[in-house]
């Protein structure tokens, strides 16, 4: 903020030539400094643990701990991708309940978005609000019933169970960006298919869903974040080690006191390993992103 | 007239949105009903519920942990938003242009934003571990400190300040992003106006920029203290509650009593009583958004 107060002071005194020059070029170099800064301290993090897990086995374990590392090996990964059940096996049930939330996202909030833009449903705006009902209870508060029921149908343990919590953690936000897609369509073209002939079901599909296509990636995208990092119902459900999501198998291995404590180069490789897909992501969706959280954040 | 204002449309119309009633019926009006019900009994997975009234609640209200959770996460909640809101704010401020550097910084701080919260929790429970963590060693580098310091686990105080920065780091760029927002789109011409009068740049942000961007610091506000209240993950990771469960936040202590304890209607009436307290939010949230299409 200081920056900018600077560099907004410089107008004020823009009738003095030299001076204003003088704080002009200083105010660039204050904000680019700030800026500079404020990056630095954002990444070191992510660059200790990127770096951290490619040490060796003896160097991640020093003390103190070494800035760089001085030896380079894949160690670490190597020791995560034989980990209890394994990696690909934590990677799988990872990935598995992201694209089956991403799934029943779609399946469930596509046609729900026609029919709220759409249709002369009696009573619409009543069964919105009801669709909506999660937004006024937290999840975390739901877990104790859902782990009952989930308990009679067999769901704990189960990637389709916890996919289903996951879906109906973003049901609203999906529910409501897809409605928002739908109403945006311009009903003219409906309009000429159903002249020619279209039932609703083929107007949804050959009319209006090539228009809410970028509705549908923020839905999949938001889904497949929120899915791979959520961690409390995965904690509450999944009491079998095989069934573990990676933010689950991640937080075992902290506590694994064997062998003289915590492998701190495993554990930071994991952390690497479970921030790729969201941050590849996000470089390739930043766009859909950022309309996505201001969407369903400030509307 | 539109094509779908048919009788026949009604129907087809009922058939599409069928399929998601049925979803937010079963996973979470239904749950949300068991949950009232389980609050008003005796109930662990073993033997079959007993109803017992409004027990759960008198005795949550004479509970000691309830009482200590429940300050515990309002406290972590009063220090950490307004460094939140203060330190996006800010942020925001200076990376409002659409500027190469400013932008790359915009993206910068809201990468953590996309990872986990477990995953930036482990990656901090490594950072500030006594013998291995980059914090002592950077610390001591300084000369800040003198000897490694236990950030962890031992004192409440200092657990709780490590987990601030820690989360400060993760969530900023999200206050960050949607403060950019609603600064770029206050006109110009306000702005322009206020330059034109002679403002300081104190008072254009006092009485242009802050006014006009109110409702957006309300609610990153409400979704933040929202998001504190139910803090969970990075407390279970990074102190697992020590020192004897003074950093157990609200929804932690409703996980030890529902899971590990198995105190089922216990842990639903904690739930009821959390699930009150953050509707009270909720529903100014709501006021402010209008998301509602009626």
């Amino acid at each position: 903020m200081s920056a900018d107060l600077a560099q907004t002071m410089d107008h004020s005194v823009s009738g003095h030539g030299v001076l204003a020059r003088f704080w002009r070029g200083r105010t660039k170099y204050l904000v680019g400094a700030a800026c500079l800064f404020i990056c630095v301290v954002m990444l070191a993090p992510l660059v200790a643990s990127v770096l951290a897990s490619v040490k060796s086995t003896a160097e991640a374990a020093a003390v103190p701990p070494t800035y760089v590392p001085q030896t380079w090996s894949l160690d670490s990964y190597l020791k995560l991708w034989a980990y209890q059940a394994g990696l690909p096996v934590y990677l799988a049930n990872s990935f598995g309940t992201a694209f089956m939330a991403i799934a029943f996202s779609l399946l469930l909030t596509v046609p729900a978005g026609y029919a709220l833009a759409r249709f002369p449903i009696p009573g619409k705006e009543l069964l919105f609000v009801f669709l909506l009902l999660a937004l006024i209870i937290p999840y975390q508060a739901l877990l104790t019933p859902i782990f009952l029921m989930f308990a009679q149908l067999k769901l704990t343990n189960s990637l389709i169970g916890l996919a289903i919590i996951h879906t109906a953690i973003q049901l609203p936000f999906s529910l409501y960006i897809m409605r928002n897609a739908f109403e945006a369509v311009p009903m003219e073209l409906e309009e000429a298919a159903v002249i020619d002939g279209c039932n609703s079901f083929q107007v949804l599909v050959r009319i209006c869903l090539p228009s809410v296509v970028p509705a549908m990636i923020t839905v999949a995208l938001f889904a497949f974040i929120t899915s791979w990092n959520e961690f409390l119902g995965a904690l509450v459900m999944m009491n079998r080690q095989d069934t573990f999501t990676l933010p689950l198998i991640l937080a075992a291995a902290r506590t694994e006191t064997s062998l003289g404590g915590t492998d701190w180069g495993m554990l930071q490789a994991g952390v690497t390993i479970s921030i790729i897909p969201c941050v590849g992501i996000y470089l390739l969706l930043q766009k859909y992103y950022v309309s996505g959280l201001l969407a369903g954040a400030v509307k | 007239m539109s094509i779908y204002s048919t009788k026949s449309n009604r129907l087809t119309g009922l058939l599409y949105l069928a399929p998601a009633l049925a979803f937010v019926a079963a996973f979470t009006a239904w749950p949300l009903g068991q949950m009232l019900w389980v609050s008003l009994n005796s109930w662990s997975l073993i033997t079959p519920p007993k109803f017992i009234g409004l027990n759960n609640f008198t005795k949550a209200f004479n509970d000691k942990q309830f009482w200590v959770s429940l300050g515990f996460t309002l406290k972590y909640t009063l220090l950490i938003t307004p460094i939140l809101m203060i330190g996006g704010y800010a942020i925001a401020l200076l990376t409002v242009k659409n500027t190469p550097l400013r932008r790359f910084t915009r993206a910068v701080v809201f990468v953590p934003v996309v990872i986990g919260l477990g995953a930036s929790s482990l990656l901090w429970y490594w950072l500030f571990s006594t013998d291995y963590g980059f914090v002592n060693r950077l610390l001591l580098d300084l000369g800040l400190i003198d000897k490694a310091v236990i950030w962890l686990g031992v004192d409440a105080d200092r657990s709780n300040w490590a987990i601030i920065v820690s989360v400060v780091w993760k969530v900023l760029g999200f206050g960050m992003i949607l403060f950019v927002a609603a600064i770029q789109a206050i006109p110009p011409e306000v702005s322009e106006a206020a330059m034109v009068d002679g403002a300081s740049p104190w008072q254009r942000l006092r009485q242009v920029t802050l006014p006009l961007t109110l409702r957006t610091v309300l609610l990153v506000t409400l979704i933040s203290v929202i998001g504190s209240l139910l803090a969970f993950d990075q407390f279970y990771i990074m102190t697992a509650g020590q020192p004897q469960n003074l950093t157990a936040t609200s929804v932690f202590y409703v996980y030890l009593n529902s899971f590990p304890y198995l105190k089922l209607g216990y842990g639903a009436a904690l739930s009821l009583i959390l699930a009150v307290i953050i509707l009270v939010f909720t529903i100014i949230q709501m006021l402010l958004t209008r998301r509602s299409h009626a």
